[in-house]
C-alpha cells in the first residue's frame, strides 16, 4: 500500500508536508517524497489529508466479555486475555475513531485485579487470538481508592475498607509472593543436590503472576486518583524493587508530579473528567499539561466505548488546557501510550520498520473538524469512512428484535462491570437512583 | 522597645502580603462600564463586525458597531485580534443540583416520587458549586439545569452563571421536565425481556395519561372557582401552566418510536407549549417531527449509536440531519455525571464535523436555545439593548486550541479563574518540589 502526498505527522520526527508512506507486509516500509508504487499496490491518496500513527487506547474494556471477577480483593490469577470476544461492534466504531491499538483492562474492584490484554483492532477478523498483539508485555491491573474499599470493604466486609487496608492488600500479596519465589529458588537450587528429600512447593497461579511483577516481567497499571495513594503505590513500589508502574486515571497526579518524574513512573490520565466521585472532585483538566511538562510520560486514555472514539479530541484539550504543542499533544495518544504498554519499539509513532497502524484525518486531528478517513492495523484497511456500510456487524444475530434501542446510562461504569450485585444497582433500581449508586470509573 | 517596632513591623508587612494574597486568590466579578474595542464581533443575528466596538454599560450592551464613541469613565478593554460571542447557553445541565455524583448527599436533582414536578430546581441551585465558575470560564454562561427521575421529575430553570441568590441567577425561563415513556433500555446491563419492557413502557404511558387527565380535571376545577377552591394539590398547580398552554413542557425522549408516539401525545392532549429534548433517535423520524414544527434540544452529541447495525458516526451526525429537515434545533452537552458543560462548543464542533452548517451549529448553542426558552430579547446574540452576557476569545470557539479571554455575564465582568485554574498555578511548578529545602 502506499499513501500518497499527505503531510505526515511522525509524532517523533517532525511533520512532513506532501510526503508518502509506503507500506509493505504490514511494516512501514518508507517515509519519503514521490515515493514509486509498485506495481500492484493499492494506492491511497491522501493529498490535503493528514497521516498520523495509530492511536493507542492505554485504558480500555472494549472486545471483553468480562470485567472483574470481584470475588477478592487480590485476583492476579485471572486474564482478561481469556475473555476476548472479536464480534463487539464497539471495535469497529473505535477504528471509526483512528484507534488500531487498546489496552483491554480488568476492572477496578479489587486492589490487585487481573492481567490484561494488549490488542491490536484487526476487526473483521472471528479468531479472539488473532486481536491479541503478538509479542506485547504482560500487565496487570491495580486499584486504590474507593472502588476497592467499597467492593470489599463495603460489599464484601472483607480488607481492604480503607486505604490503609488497600496498602496492606498489596504488600501482603508481594510479601506472600516473594517467599514463594524464594521457595521455588531454593527447591530448584537444591531439588539435584545428592540425598535432597524435599518436595516442591504448591504450585500457585496468583503468587506465580505477582512474582512475575516483582521479576519486572509485568507492568503494573493502576487505578488511582488521590496523590497519597499514588504516592503510597511509589513507596511500596519501591520497597519491592518495581520499576514498571503506570498510574491510570491518576486525577491528583499532578500534585505529585515531581516525585512520578523522578521514580520514573507514568501517567494515563483523562483530558477533563471529574466531579463524579469524591475522589475525583479536586481534579483539574491542566492535569495532563502539569504532568508533562514535570516531565512524566503521560497519555491520555477513555476507558470509555464513545470517548475513545475522539481520543485525537481528548489531547487537542491540553492545548486550551496548558497549551501544549502539537507534537506533545499528539504523543499522548500514539508514543507515550505506546511506551505505557510496552510497544513503543513497534507502534506510536510513524517511522520505518514499524508496524503499519495508521491513520488518515480529514483536517488536522487536534482541530475539532478532524474527521479519519481511513484506519490501517498491520497494513490493513480496517475502517474506510466512505466506503464502508452502515451495519458493519460481523455476526448479526437473525433472531435480535431489530427495535432494540440502548441508551447509556452515562453515570455507569465500566471500571465496575459485574460488581452491581453489590450495589443492587440493577437495572430497576438504577432507573431512578440515576447517577447516585453506579458512580462512573 | 526596637524588638517591640520589629515586630509590628513585621506583623504589618504580614498582613499586607496576606491581604494581597487574600484579594490576590479572590478577585471579585466587576460591575461597570465597559468597552470592547478593536474586536471581531460575531452577532449571530446581524452578521460579522470586524474592527469594532462593543459598548457595555448597566449590564446591557449599548452599542455595537464600528466608529463608536467611547463615553467617559468606560474601561476599554483591547480586543485586537480577538473576537466577540455571545455567551453560550447549554440547555443539558444539573447545574448547581450536583456537586459530587456518586455521593447523594451533594445531589439534589433526583427527588422521590415518580410525579412531582412541583419540585424546582431554581430553589435547590447552590450558586457556590464548583463546577459553576469552571463552566463560564469557558464561554458558556448560561445553563438549564434540570431535575431528573420518574415521569415528571420536576421544574428546569435557566440560570446565569454568575449570582449569589435564586434571584440573581435566575434567567427567565422554567419548564416542567417529562420524561417520556422509554421503550430503550439503559445498556447491556438493562436485560429485561421485551415482554417487560414492553409492559414497563405501557404502564408509564397509562400512568402519565391519568396524570394529564387530573390535571385537565384540575384545570377545569380552577377555572371555575377562578382559582380559589381547586384544593392543594401541589403537582396540579405546577402543572396548571402547562395544560393552560402557558407553560413550556420539556419532554425527554430518544427512541424513534418513543418520538412518534410523544408526537402523537402532543397532539391529542393538545400540548401549546413542547420542547422535544435529548431526541437521539430523531434522525429516524425526521420527516414527522419536521411536520409537528416543535423545537428540539438534542444531545449530547458525543455519543455512541443507539443500535448495533447503525452507521458509527449517526450520533454525531443528528443535530445536522434534524436541521436540514427544517426542524429548530439546539444543542446540549448534557455531560452530567462528570459536570463538563464546558465542553459545549465541541458537542457543537462534532456536529459541524459530521455535517452540520457552521453557522447553525453557532446558532444551536446561543440564539436558537434563547428563542426555545423565550428569552431571545436579552441573550443569545450580541445586540443593543440585551444582557451583555458574552465571551471574547482568541479564535473559532469550536477549536480546542483556543483560549478564551474574558467573559461577561449580565454586565458583570468574570474572574477568569476556577478551582482548576488555581490547581495549575499552585502545581505547575510546585513548591515545594521534589525536596523540601
Amino acid at each position: 500500500m502506499l499513501i500518497k502526498n499527505g503531510t505526515v505527522l511522525t509524532v517523533t520526527k517532525g511533520t512532513l508536508t506532501e510526503t508518502d508512506v509506503l507500506v509493505k507486509d504490514g511494516k512501514i516500509a518508507q517515509i519519503g517524497k514521490n515515493i514509486a508504487a509498485p506495481q500492484g499496490v493499492r494506492v491511497i491518496d491522501a493529498t490535503g489529508f493528514f497521516v498520523m500513527p495509530g492511536i493507542i487506547d492505554a485504558h480500555s474494556h472494549i472486545a471483553l466479555d468480562a470485567i472483574n471477577e470481584a470475588t477478592s480483593p487480590v485476583t492476579a490469577e485471572v486474564n482478561e486475555g481469556d475473555v476476548v470476544n472479536p464480534l463487539q461492534i464497539g471495535i469497529y466504531r473505535a477504528l471509526g475513531g483512528g484507534v488500531t491499538a487498546v489496552h483491554a483492562m480488568h476492572g477496578s474492584a479489587n486492589a490487585i485485579g487481573g492481567q490484561c490484554e494488549t490488542l491490536k483492532l484487526r476487526y473483521g477478523t472471528l479468531d479472539n487470538d488473532a486481536l491479541k498483539m503478538e509479542g506485547a508485555p504482560r500487565t496487570i491491573k491495580f486499584a486504590l481508592g474507593e472502588n476497592p474499599t467499597r467492593v470489599h470493604g463495603g460489599g464484601n466486609n472483607i480488607v481492604p475498607r480503607t486505604r490503609m487496608g488497600v496498602e496492606f492488600v498489596i504488600r501482603q500479596a508481594f510479601s506472600q509472593a516473594k517467599k514463594y519465589s524464594e521457595d521455588w529458588d531454593t527447591y530448584n537450587k537444591n531439588k539435584l543436590a545428592k540425598g535432597f528429600r524435599g518436595a516442591p512447593p504448591t504450585y500457585n497461579l496468583r503468587l506465580e503472576t505477582l512474582a512475575e511483577i516483582l521479576k519486572g516481567n509485568i507492568i503494573v497499571h493502576c487505578h488511582s486518583y488521590r496523590a497519597d495513594e499514588i504516592f503510597m503505590l511509589l513507596k511500596v513500589c519501591k520497597d519491592f524493587g518495581i520499576k514498571r508502574i503506570v498510574f491510570q486515571h491518576v486525577n491528583e497526579g499532578f500534585k505529585v508530579a515531581p516525585e512520578l518524574a523522578a521514580y520514573g513512573a507514568m501517567a494515563s490520565v483523562f483530558s477533563d473528567w471529574w466531579a463524579y466521585k469524591f475522589e475525583v472532585y479536586y481534579s483539574t483538566a491542566y492535569n495532563a499539561a502539569i504532568l508533562m511538562k514535570n516531565g512524566v510520560t503521560t497519555s491520555i486514555n477513555s476507558d470509555d466505548a464513545e470517548m475513545m472514539r475522539h481520543l485525537y479530541h481528548e489531547a487537542g484539550k491540553t492545548q486550551k488546557y496548558g497549551q501544549l504543542s502539537d507534537d506533545e499533544a499528539l504523543s499522548l495518544i500514539t508514543i507515550n501510550p505506546a511506551k505505557q504498554l510496552g510497544i513503543d519499539s513497534r507502534t506510536g509513532s510513524l517511522e520505518t520498520g514499524k508496524d503499519a497502524d495508521i491513520t488518515i484525518f480529514k483536517n488536522h486531528p487536534l482541530s475539532i473538524y478532524g474527521v479519519p478517513q481511513f484506519t490501517i492495523v498491520d497494513g490493513i484497511v480496517r475502517f474506510d469512512r466512505a466506503n464502508d456500510p452502515a451495519d458493519m456487524r460481523l455476526m448479526p444475530d437473525p433472531k435480535q428484535n431489530m427495535d432494540d434501542v440502548y441508551f447509556r446510562d452515562k453515570g455507569r461504569d465500566n471500571c465496575m462491570d459485574g460488581t452491581e450485585f453489590l450495589f443492587g444497582s440493577s437495572a430497576e433500581a438504577g432507573a431512578k437512583a440515576g447517577d447516585s449508586l453506579s458512580d462512573k470509573k | 522597645m526596637k524588638k517591640i517596632q520589629l515586630l509590628t513591623g513585621l506583623f504589618t508587612v504580614l498582613m499586607c502580603v496576606l491581604v494581597f494574597h487574600i484579594e490576590a486568590q479572590n478577585p471579585k466579578g466587576k460591575f461597570g462600564a465597559f468597552a470592547l474595542t478593536n474586536a471581531t464581533i460575531e452577532t449571530i443575528t446581524k452578521g460579522t463586525i470586524t474592527n469594532g466596538t462593543v459598548l457595555i454599560s448597566n449590564g446591557k450592551i449599548t452599542a455595537v458597531g464600528t466608529g463608536i464613541t467611547i463615553p467617559q469613565g468606560t474601561e476599554v478593554i483591547d480586543c485586537k485580534g480577538l473576537t466577540v460571542y455571545p455567551g453560550m447557553i447549554d440547555s443539558g445541565t444539573n447545574l448547581g443540583l450536583s456537586e459530587v455524583g456518586s455521593d447523594p448527599r451533594t445531589t439534589d436533582f433526583n427527588e422521590l416520587g415518580e410525579v412531582v414536578p412541583q419540585m424546582k430546581a431554581l430553589t435547590a441551585i447552590n450558586p457556590n458549586a464548583v463546577a459553576i465558575p469552571v463552566t463560564r470560564v469557558s464561554g458558556v454562561t448560561t445553563a438549564l439545569s434540570s431535575p431528573s427521575g420518574g415521569l415528571f421529575p420536576g421544574t428546569a430553570a435557566l440560570i446565569n452563571l454568575h449570582g449569589y441568590t435564586p434571584e440573581q441567577m435566575f434567567a427567565g425561563f422554567e419548564g416542567v421536565v417529562l420524561n417520556f415513556p422509554n421503550s430503550g433500555r439503559r445498556g447491556f446491563f438493562d436485560r429485561r425481556t421485551d415482554e417487560e419492557l414492553k409492559k414497563a413502557t405501557e404502564t408509564a404511558l397509562k400512568n402519565l395519561n391519568e396524570v394529564w387527565e387530573r390535571a385537565v380535571q384540575y384545570h377545569k376545577i380552577d377555572s371555575a372557582t377562578q382559582g380559589k377552591n381547586a384544593g392543594y394539590y401541589p403537582e396540579m398547580q405546577a402543572l396548571l401552566p402547562v395544560v393552560k398552554g402557558e407553560g413550556t413542557l420539556l419532554i425527554e425522549v430518544n427512541a424513534a418510536k418513543d418520538i412518534t408516539a410523544a408526537l402523537k401525545w402532543v397532539k391529542e392532549k393538545k400540548v401549546a407549549k413542547v420542547v422535544l429534548t435529548g431526541v437521539a433517535e430523531g434522525w429516524r423520524v425526521v420527516d414527522q417531527i419536521a411536520k409537528s414544527k416543535i423545537p428540539v434540544i438534542t444531545g449530547s452529541i458525543l455519543e455512541l449509536p443507539t443500535r448495533e447495525y447503525d452507521r458509527y458516526d449517526q450520533a454525531y451526525a443528528n443535530a445536522g440531519v434534524l436541521k436540514k429537515a427544517g426542524i429548530k434545533v439546539a444543542i446540549r452537552s448534557e455531560e452530567k455525571s462528570n459536570q463538563n458543560y464546558r465542553n459545549l462548543p465541541y458537542h457543537a464542533g462534532f456536529a459541524v464535523a459530521y455535517g452540520m452548517d457552521k453557522d447553525e451549529a453557532l446558532k444551536a448553542i446561543t440564539i436558537v436555545p434563547a428563542e426555545i426558552f423565550g428569552v431571545a430579547d436579552k441573550f443569545g446574540s450580541i445586540e443593543i439593548g440585551k444582557s451583555a452576557t458574552l465571551f471574547v476569545c482568541d479564535g473559532d470557539p469550536f477549536e480546542t486550541k483556543t483560549q478564551i479571554k474574558q467573559v461577561f455575564i449580565d454586565g458583570w465582568q468574570i474572574p477568569m479563574q476556577s478551582r482548576q485554574t488555581l490547581l495549575y498555578d499552585e502545581f505547575l511548578k510546585r513548591e515545594p518540589g521534589l525536596s523540601k529545602k
